[in-house]
């Protein structure tokens, strides 16, 4: 098992986030988390590399528990995490950018290289000297996605990738995130984009109000309208 | 010609230290935002431990290797204050680590005279550079040439470092969002300590070379720190070239103010400072920081008056205290005074603070203010005493105003170095102007008339202006000037949105609370009878600052109690021990680290928890945070 939660609960002050949230990644699976907004899905996010101070319950990562582990040594374990803000240095060219996220290799995940990630994402290779601020949305996304590449992690918690870009954009992500998953790399995808999660992953979470309701493949999942109706129409 | 040349150059001279300690504050600045006020005292510990090391070494290759050497030294000693001291408090409001910074300050002030004595002493000269050239008859020291020659070098140095390594890579990163940088797999805690340690010794580099040039004594420290804060102010904190351009500046602003205005050159780099913070407030290099982190004040117990209950008890705690000299002497009846006074400073300070939000870090300044109004009225134009005492208060509301003004253009850490800068300079004034202000000497013979001359009727006279100072400073907390300023505190932004003038109700509250503070000053000259330049120093607006603390700045008048409190634990300690410093030092750091909410904050946590209902003030807390 890649990744593997259990009864995670986490809170903000006195408000409590999620209530005993599991969750399963196997070895080189892409799996959906889909909810609305604020239904927990970045809050599950945060929680599993550490950004939530009141959290509880189990972290397994190549199980080994890293639930008491602070950030950092949760993320040079190979568990990368693209938040949804994208978080871009701002003041940092591109090229920064990537050296920041950089990490040494690891036995069991694809060996990123700028090369690698140019071709990748053909956009960022023609402004690798331009500040991270004067990018486009859809260019930013695109270099956070690099950036965390650059740690060569083995698991990858990408936080609504899709959100706010052009179809165009949005097109170049799929493509994008297929190949991460051809070179082996298991994903976690938060969306609530259902098309967009189709299109990717394996098998699929709903998240509402801080709790797991359903989990289930992609297939059954579309073979379920009712349960789409209920926790993810708007 | 060749006169100013030469003044230039050393002008450039004195650049180099000064660039040196100013960038090291704004590399740690930029990543721990901690306003490391210590950085002075790192500095003479640089001087002093070269000091050391280079009268044990011999020759040339002793002499540089010791002033390296001091200044790793000196990074070590840094280091360890990281790790120990503020790794518990980086998530602590701007106020806190200044003060205890400030507090690690006086520590080593105490300490240094412990190790090497209260006496100036003398370095040696820099082996290689002993000579003078000549210029058109002017003798420049080879030695400044060398340090006109070192701060590009230096500067060259940390572009490199910061453009060019992976290390300067990932601290502009931390710079601009920490918890980004630990989310990529980064270990922050090691990046801070490194940062600190490179700060630290450039800070100390920067004492260690002044040795050739300057005596090394023990106020090195504040001297220089009031003029890093300076050149980080003009400069923009954050920004290295920043930190090099406005040393340059405020070195030769130093440099020929002293031809200009001989006896008060300060003034020139006042009115430099004051223009730059119109045009950029931020400074010329700096960027404008995102809103501070929670202010001071800013509760989650909200505000009420008194009931009627605790309004009959503060009325019995002043009975109390007015039976004083039915019991106490003289001696009993001087101190009280002197504490009745402290305790409207400090109430002043604590309305600027806890109402306001606003951290100033030179209160001092219209306090002293007040006493020399008190000084120049009654001593030059001969006026009686109640004039006088109504009179003289307005010179501190006239310098609150005027640097007022100025200060509250901006908030946070800025708006504490600027108005520690500007009291600094109302110091160096009242020192400097010995024909007006009798300088270091002072203004002696300044009595009571008669009818307040007895220590019963002085000490009647303070604190019922104590009571009436507290009481109206109450009622405006309470009024709707009082709500304004309070949403001003809580959000700027949100306030301007529903039609309050913010930055018209913040200079009011600092000229209010400037006043208030002159009054106090006013007493205190009669009080003592003598008005000295150390009334408007840095250790008395730090001693107010103790005293809000100690009361617990989130409440309403929790000053009163901590300047009781704090003062006759001071008036106890000095007569206890020759190291009050290192004690009172060490006072502030505990405070900081284990007693954050004062003594008043603490007897309403230990009051609110007895009632059962009280899930709710913490839930209005994360929201608050939230919002911000």
């Amino acid at each position: 098992m890649k990744l593997s939660v259990q009864d995670l609960n986490s809170h903000y002050g006195p408000a409590h986030i999620l209530f005993d949230v599991a969750l399963e990644v196997g070895e080189g699976e892409v799996v959906a988390l889909l909810g609305r907004n604020g239904a927990g899905k970045s809050t599950t996010f945060r929680s599993i590399v550490g950004l939530v101070a009141q959290r509880s319950g189990r972290i397994l990562f190549e199980d080994k528990d890293v639930s008491d582990q602070p950030t950092h040594a949760i993320v040079s374990r190979g568990l990368g995490y693209v938040p949804e803000e994208r978080r871009i240095f701002t003041d940092l060219t591109v090229d920064e950018n990537l050296e920041v996220g950089r990490q040494p290799v690891r036995p069991n995940a694809p060996h990123w290289t700028r090369e690698k990630l140019f071709t990748l994402f053909p956009n960022l290779a023609e402004m690798r000297n331009r500040p991270g601020g004067r990018m486009s949305g859809g260019e930013q996304q695109m270099l956070t996605i690099a950036r965390t590449l650059m740690g060569n992690p083995s698991l990858v918690l990408l936080d609504e990738p899709s959100e706010g870009l052009s179809p165009k954009i949005v097109e170049q992500m799929v493509a994008a995130i297929l190949t991460m998953k051809q070179a082996g790399v298991s994903i976690v995808l938060s969306e609530q984009n259902l098309h967009f999660a189709r299109l990717i992953c394996d098998r699929a979470y709903i998240i509402e109000r801080g709790r797991i309701c359903y989990s289930g493949t992609m297939a059954e999942l579309d073979a379920r309208p009712d349960i789409r109706d209920t926790h993810l129409a708007l | 010609m060749a006169f100013y040349f030469v003044q230039f150059l050393t002008g450039l001279a004195s650049a180099a230290s000064l660039f040196l300690v100013a960038s090291g504050l704004s590399i740690i600045f930029g990543v721990t935002r901690i306003v490391n006020f210590a950085h002075g005292a790192f500095y003479m510990l640089g001087a002093y431990v070269a000091f050391t090391l280079t009268e044990r070494f011999s020759g040339a290759l002793g002499f540089w290797a010791g002033i390296v050497l001091a200044s790793l030294v000196v990074a070590v000693v840094g280091v360890l204050v990281e790790m120990v001291l503020l790794r518990r408090i980086y998530h602590a409001p701007e106020l806190f680590q200044l003060l205890a910074t400030f507090g690690l300050t006086l520590m080593v002030q105490d300490l240094v005279v412990m190790i090497w004595g209260p006496n100036d002493l003398l370095g040696r000269r820099a082996p290689g550079f002993k000579g003078a050239v000549e210029f058109f008859g002017q003798n420049i020291p080879t030695y400044d040439l060398f340090l006109i020659a070192l701060s590009p070098i230096v500067l060259g140095l940390l572009w490199l470092l910061f453009q060019r390594t992976r290390w300067g890579v990932l601290v502009r990163a931390a710079t601009q969002d920490r918890d980004m940088v630990a989310a990529l797999g980064v270990n922050q805690k090691w990046l801070f300590t490194s940062v600190f340690a490179l700060g630290v010794f450039l800070a100390a580099l920067g004492g260690a070379l002044q040795i050739p040039r300057d005596a090394v004594h023990h106020a090195l420290d504040l001297r220089i720190i009031v003029d890093v804060f300076v050149v980080v102010v003009i400069g923009g904190l954050g920004s290295i070239i920043g930190a090099f351009v406005a040393a340059v500046l405020v070195s030769e602003l130093n440099a020929f103010g002293i031809l200009i205005f001989p006896k008060i050159s300060i003034i020139l780099v006042f009115l430099v400072m004051a223009v730059v913070l119109i045009v950029r407030p931020w400074g010329l290099f700096g960027k404008q920081e995102a809103a501070a982190r929670r202010t001071p004040g800013l509760t989650v117990n909200p505000w009420r008056p008194l009931t009627s209950g605790e309004r009959l008890a503060a009325w019995a705690g002043l009975a109390v205290a007015a039976m004083l000299p039915l019991v106490g002497g003289n001696y009993a009846l001087t101190v009280g005074s002197e504490i009745a006074i402290f305790v409207i400073f400090a109430a002043s300070l604590h309305f600027l603070m806890s109402v306001g939000g606003l951290a100033s870090f030179g209160h001092a300044a219209y306090f002293g203010l007040g006493a020399y109004g008190i000084a120049f009225l009654a001593k030059m134009a001969g006026l009686p005493m109640i004039v006088c005492l109504l009179l003289g208060p307005l010179l501190g509301c006239l310098g609150a105003a005027i640097f007022g003004f100025f200060a509250v253009q901006l908030s946070g850490v800025y708006f504490a170095m600027l108005t520690l800068a500007f009291a600094q300079i109302v110091w160096s004034v009242a020192f400097q102007w010995v024909a007006v202000t009798g300088g270091d000497n002072g203004i002696l013979g300044l009595w009571p008339e008669k009818w307040a001359a007895g220590p019963a009727s002085f000490y009647w006279l303070s604190i019922g202006v104590a009571a009436l100072a507290v009481a109206a400073l109450r009622i405006i907390v309470f009024s709707p000037f009082g709500y304004a300023l309070r949403a001003t505190r809580d959000s700027l932004l949100r306030s301007e949105a529903i039609g309050i003038d913010a930055k018209r109700i913040q200079w009011t509250a600092f000229v209010i609370a400037g006043s208030v503070a002159g009054i106090a000053g006013a007493l205190f000259a009669y009080l003592k009878g003598s008005v000295f330049p150390d009334s408007l120093g840095i250790s008395l607006s730090v001693d107010a600052l103790v005293m809000v603390l100690l009361g617990g700045v989130e409440t309403v008048s929790g000053a009163v109690i901590g300047a009781i409190v704090y003062k006759m634990l001071s008036i106890w300690l000095v007569s206890q021990t020759d190291l009050s410093k290192l004690v009172l030092g060490g006072v502030i750091v505990l405070i900081v680290v284990a007693f954050p909410k004062g003594i008043v904050g603490m007897f309403e946590t230990l009051r609110n928890r007895r009632r059962p209902e009280l899930p709710k003030p913490a839930l209005l807390k994360s929201r608050i945070e939230g919002a911000e």
